[in-house]
């Protein structure tokens, strides 16, 4: 398949594998920010090719992980409303709230349908014009214009049983906090490839002149993720810390104005709270005044409460990288991927899910029975 | 002749046997069954016999490469081909919501009628309920199935040994990305097709040349080759290593993964085996599923071996490793 095979080319990873053994002299922390590289190096199993005095920290990057569980609970209760039928990505309907899911919704008679955007959302509302289709609208600024796009159709045709759950987050506030975070170790960014298609490079940019945070951006298959840890490795061992761009074929500096001009037109950015993280300044998105009718909590009346983290739930460590899945009482036990405890287990790009579905017992590999 | 099936279809009185004999015996034709009798009475079967149930509730119930029809035979006939047993006879049960179409039940019926002269055997006995509108989605159709396991056949995770080679018949996750794309309404151009289909002449074919080499069978149904390779291996108490470069996924199938973020190792099979089977003899065991048409991709996919570490152990293409586990919850799309 072209622009995967290419990058999954075992001898253009081993040899990359092999300058970043050599470039290797120190230990360096990196964080990978995204989800999707978090599950990439798992299921390529990356971490056996990568030398040991890197080590990888699994960040805030997975949008159904961070939603609040006060939100998910709201989502719920819509889903509740007779006649409502919810639109929501696949990996959003299993997320626990505080005290249920779109899945529990779904058991219990809600029409809760997975769409994969939401155009397919307004697609829903077009051919059910006696019911309200409520999309849940999560995403960073790669899934927040394809949504923006939505609401703007819904708007110039006057769609008046469409609204959105607007659970929007953007991602440079939570790096800046991660990076203020007393003791940080982190010394580099493996900055997500998706995002930096929309924002550009330049986003990053406040990293290294501010925090001296080696960067790199790169794209999901193996190659691409073992050039930027090369990168980053070399950025820390040479003292030169800067964005480098290593997802060239799909990220520029300047990023996608087209579709920062959609975000922009119908969000502004608010204050939002992010699940094990707190509320973040500036960091999610609300539905302009032009647009706020589209608002589905303000819709059905609903306002979300302050959500709980579970007992024991360790997932606000793991997304800011001060904690590992093992190191958590709940991981393999109360907590797996089929009744998930906290966010991280939920999606297939959650830090929990991906060590439980790839990694547990990653140390196991070798010990052959002689 | 009505359009829709009735509550009444359903009541035991004239209107189901209208239905089973203008509709259902048009197309299942075996003596057994067209007696009518409360019981089908079968020849007497030698040795051990296999007996396998499963019922089938896919939505959408047609898709591209079959119907809930194929599924039904063919998901039983495996069941028992799996067993080492051949296939004697199948039952099959209806339940259909109040307002089904009689032209969809007459092309399930169809199906279901051709998967069985593919699998070379007959419905013996069957049962029919109408459920009211609301209380069933469409049709669920239930089979079961007898088989006879010839003298000599030991089929059983028990004989998987260190130095077994692991085969599959052919591509993977040809049916769960069919029904992927078609719930998400991804619109394939027809590229993409249910593998569904009876395995029983592929296991023939090595049982009769090579029995005593073939040690263990499994469909790799729901839960995809991933879990089949993780419940063999722990039940075998052996380690499973496999290259993921050897496992064959065709393009379209690999297309709908990458977009959708799902692994093709665990999405559903329906005519797809995993043969383990001893070392020397893997090469005849492969030439001799390749000669039937079900098994025309076989292929050698991976080893058992000593290290009891782990169940199974993949060694991806990019050269890496991980480890195999079971899947655990429905399979869900990713958001980006």
């Amino acid at each position: 398949m072209k622009y995967v095979d290419e990058f999954r080319n075992p001898r253009l990873v081993r040899a990359i594998a092999c300058r970043l053994e050599n470039a290797a002299l120190n230990p360096v922390a990196i964080m990978e920010v995204c989800g999707t590289h978090t599950m990439s190096i798992f299921r390529h199993g990356l971490r056996e090719l990568i030398p040991r005095q890197i080590s990888l920290v699994s960040g805030p990057g997975c949008p159904v992980c961070v939603t609040p569980a006060g939100l998910i609970d709201a989502c719920a209760e819509i889903a509740a409303v007779p006649g409502v039928i919810i639109a929501s990505f696949g990996d959003m309907i299993r997320v626990p709230g505080a005290g249920t899911s779109l899945e529990n919704a779904r058991a219990a008679g809600a029409d809760v349908r997975m769409v994969l955007s939401a155009v397919s959302a307004l697609d829903i509302a077009r051919q059910n014009p006696d019911r309200q289709v409520v999309f849940i609208s999560v995403g960073f600024e790669t899934t927040t214009p394809g949504t923006a796009a939505a609401v703007m159709q819904a708007h110039a045709e006057n769609i008046s049983n469409f609204s959105i759950v607007p659970c929007n987050r953007t991602m440079p506030a939570p790096l800046r906090l991660l990076m203020e975070e007393p003791g940080s170790a982190i010394q580099g960014l493996l900055c997500p490839g998706h995002v930096s298609v929309i924002t550009g490079s330049s986003a990053f940019e406040f990293l290294p002149s501010e925090y001296g945070i080696a960067c790199a951006i790169a794209g999901f298959e193996p190659a691409d993720i073992m050039q930027g840890i090369l990168s980053i490795v070399e950025q820390v061992e040479n003292g030169n810390p800067h964005v480098e761009n290593c997802y060239g074929r799909a990220v520029n500096p300047g990023g996608n104005p087209r579709a920062r001009a959609l975000a922009e037109e119908v969000f502004r950015p608010c204050d939002a709270w992010w699940r094990g993280l707190g509320l973040i300044k500036e960091s999610g998105l609300a539905l302009r005044r032009r647009y706020r009718s589209f608002d589905a909590l303000q819709r059905f009346g609903i306002e979300p409460a302050p959500g709980n983290e579970p007992p024991g739930c360790l997932c606000g460590k793991i997304l800011r990288g001060a904690a590992t899945p093992v190191e958590c009482p709940l991981f393999e036990k109360k907590c797996v991927p089929s009744s998930p405890v906290g966010p991280c287990m939920v999606s297939a790009e959650g830090t929990c899910a991906a060590w439980y579905r790839y990694g547990i017992g990653h140390n196991r590999i070798h010990q052959t029975d002689d | 002749m009505e359009k829709q099936i009735k509550l009444d279809h359903g009541s035991g009185g004239m209107a189901s046997r209208r239905l089973v004999e203008s509709l259902f015996l048009k197309y299942l034709k075996s003596p057994v069954l067209a007696g009518m009798q409360d019981s089908a009475v079968i020849g007497s079967v030698d040795g051990r016999m296999a007996f396998s149930t499963d019922s089938y509730v896919v939505d959408p119930i047609f898709f591209p490469g079959g119907s809930i029809g194929d599924l039904a035979v063919n998901g039983t006939v495996n069941d028992l081909a799996m067993s080492g047993a051949a296939p004697v006879c199948l039952s099959l049960s209806f339940i259909l919501e109040e307002g089904f179409q009689l032209a969809q039940l007459e092309a399930i019926l169809q199906d279901i009628a051709r998967a069985c002269g593919h699998a070379g055997l007959d419905i013996v006995t069957g049962d029919t309920k109408v459920v009211p509108r609301g209380k069933a989605d469409k049709i669920f159709v239930n089979t079961s199935g007898i088989g006879q396991i010839p003298e000599g056949i030991n089929i059983s995770p028990s004989r998987i040994r260190q130095g077994d080679a692991i085969l599959v018949s052919g591509s993977i996750a040809n049916h769960g990305a069919t029904i992927l794309a078609e719930r998400l309404g991804l619109d394939s151009n027809d590229v993409l097709t249910s593998d569904t289909c009876p395995l029983n002449h592929l296991a023939a074919a090595i049982l009769e040349t090579a029995p005593d080499a073939v040690h263990a069978m499994r469909d790799p149904t729901r839960g995809g080759l991933a879990t089949a390779l993780w419940e063999l291996a722990e039940s075998s108490g052996c380690c499973f290593e496999i290259e993921e470069e050897a496992i064959p996924v065709e393009p379209p199938v690999r297309a709908v993964c990458e977009l959708t973020g799902i692994d093709p190792l665990y999405l559903a099979n329906e005519g797809r085996c995993i043969v383990i089977a001893a070392r020397e003899q893997a090469s005849t065991i492969r030439e001799l599923m390749r000669s039937v048409e079900q098994g025309s991709g076989a292929t050698v996919i991976g080893r058992v071996t000593g290290n009891r570490a782990a169940n199974v152990i993949l060694s991806t293409r990019s050269g890496g490793s991980r480890l195999i586990e079971p899947l655990s919850g429905e399979p869900l799309p990713r958001i980006c």
